[in-house]
């Protein structure tokens, strides 16, 4: 039976690791390939690792520490930041990563995502999705370039789109509940779920195992993903990396097993 | 020595890194004279299926590879896209696999995945109904795996699956036709199962 995914999220800021609060104030936490050495040793899911200064610098992929982070990573690899062209994306898969996040690039030029499956294949194509609530009202919009950059776009649209594109699955990130660790956005995750039907991860907000757990009794086959709650421990935000073990991780799909099994 | 085939696809330094920690010796194929050395070949792969076929068409290796394990029967394991391209032919493109194994590949159809799951069929999964066979040896019960794709590899010949994975149908995720084997999941990435299975391969 497949099972649900339990994704640590890391930031990459002037060649380390850092976790935002609402994608600001970037604080250090640790060095990333020892960071992946610990991950290894907690067996985790998946993991994405995402550079937020390439983009905002316009400058290329760092190739030396993404093949770093390749090759110490024993679990599946997504990479996201800088990825403007189909070379790099080639250029990053070469190095041993599984799959290749877009973002501002997939708004200035959507045809990259067909382009990149046509040579990757589609299930290794991830879109980004940083998304904001407006001010008034229940509408969503998509921002770019660490949340600086207001699209104006409305991210279900934008998601069915992205599918008819062949994108292989939608990480969809709460700018407002990042870091905040009240909780995800469920609201416009289900909104998101329901008009597609490629695979989803869902970031920003995870506080505890709890809301993962409630998570996943909302959607079933999710990608749960978090930053804080992987790299901190306890109320003053000691930085100690960790992830649920063997025992917690089945607490949190039993629901899931519940419902599949009817 | 196994050697590991460098045609443009796969986490071939993540091969290199497990078998280092497990003391079994390994080495990139560069060339037709690496190949030719080797006891044991590795066909890594993510990606698309014409793709695969192009860079190995492409590579220099195809005769070699055709020899080493259909005349001279080295022990072949494909991995991922490395396994689809055993098969003859595949309905993600129009190119011929290699031919190895008697299947071809297919795209998973949507209406026999149940409520709630998706594709490419990504993450987590178990191998069910394990056969008894050494490359699958010592493995827990209903061991996890991971998985990432949206086309299945479908036998002509049953007794070439050791191990199915359900996703709505059950299909084969690692086969075997004498000296040629197939996992659909990628071991190099499935932490202590994915080693214990690279393990095995390197003890045949």
């Amino acid at each position: 039976m497949l099972i649900p995914r339990i994704i640590p999220c890391l930031l990459v800021h002037n060649k380390g690791l850092v976790k935002t609060v609402k994608f600001k104030d970037p604080k250090y936490v640790g060095d990333p390939i020892n960071a992946v050495k610990i991950f290894n040793e907690k067996e985790v899911d998946e993991i994405i690792v995402l550079d937020i200064d390439a983009t905002v610098e316009r400058r290329e992929p760092d190739y030396k520490m993404i093949e770093n982070l390749a090759t110490e990573c024993r679990m599946p690899l997504c990479y996201g930041g800088g990825v403007k062209t189909v070379e790099q994306a080639q250029r990053i898969f070469s190095l041993g990563v599984e799959k290749v996040a877009l973002s501002s690039a997939a708004v200035e030029n959507p045809a990259l995502i067909s382009d990149v499956a046509k040579i990757v294949g589609k299930q290794s194509v991830v879109v980004v999705l940083d998304v904001k609530k407006k001010t008034l009202g229940n509408k969503y919009e998509v921002y770019i370039n660490n949340a600086k950059m207001n699209t104006g776009i409305n991210p279900i649209n934008y998601a069915q789109q992205l599918e008819e594109l062949g994108v292989g699955e939608i990480v969809l990130n709460s700018i407002e509940n990042d870091g905040t660790l009240k909780g995800y956005d469920l609201n416009i995750a289900k909104k998101v779920r329901e008009v597609i039907s490629v695979p989803m991860t869902i970031i920003g907000g995870a506080g505890s195992f709890n809301h993962i757990g409630e998570l996943i009794n909302h959607f079933g086959i999710i990608g749960a993903g978090a930053g804080s709650i992987f790299v901190f421990k306890g109320k003053y935000r000691a930085v100690l990396i960790n992830y649920p073990n063997r025992l917690e991780k089945e607490k949190l799909f039993q629901n899931y097993y519940n419902e599949m099994k009817k | 020595m196994i050697t590991i085939v460098d045609y443009g696809l796969g986490n071939i330094k993540a091969f290199v890194n497990v078998y280092n920690r497990l003391n079994i010796a390994i080495k990139i194929a560069h060339s037709v004279a690496d190949l030719r050395a080797s006891t044991k070949i590795i066909l890594p792969g993510v990606g698309d299926f014409d793709h695969a076929m192009t860079l190995i068409n492409n590579s220099g290796f195809r005769e070699t590879l055709d020899d080493l394990v259909l005349n001279k029967k080295i022990p072949v394991l494909g991995i991922c896209v490395g396994m689809q391209i055993l098969a003859k032919s595949s309905e993600e493109g129009n190119l011929p696999g290699l031919g190895w194994i008697n299947a071809s590949v297919k795209k998973f159809d949507q209406e026999t995945i149940p409520f709630k799951t998706h594709l490419p069929h990504m993450g987590w999964n178990t191998l069910d109904h394990i056969v008894g066979n050494k490359l699958l040896n010592d493995l827990e019960v209903s061991p996890r795996f991971y998985f990432l794709h949206s086309y299945y590899f479908d036998c002509n010949n049953t007794n070439n699956i050791i191990a199915s994975t359900n996703y709505g149908i059950d299909f084969a995720s690692a086969v075997n036709n004498v000296n040629i084997y197939g996992v659909q999941f990628h071991p190099e990435k499935s932490h202590h199962n994915g080693v214990q299975i690279l393990k095995n391969f390197g003890n045949l």
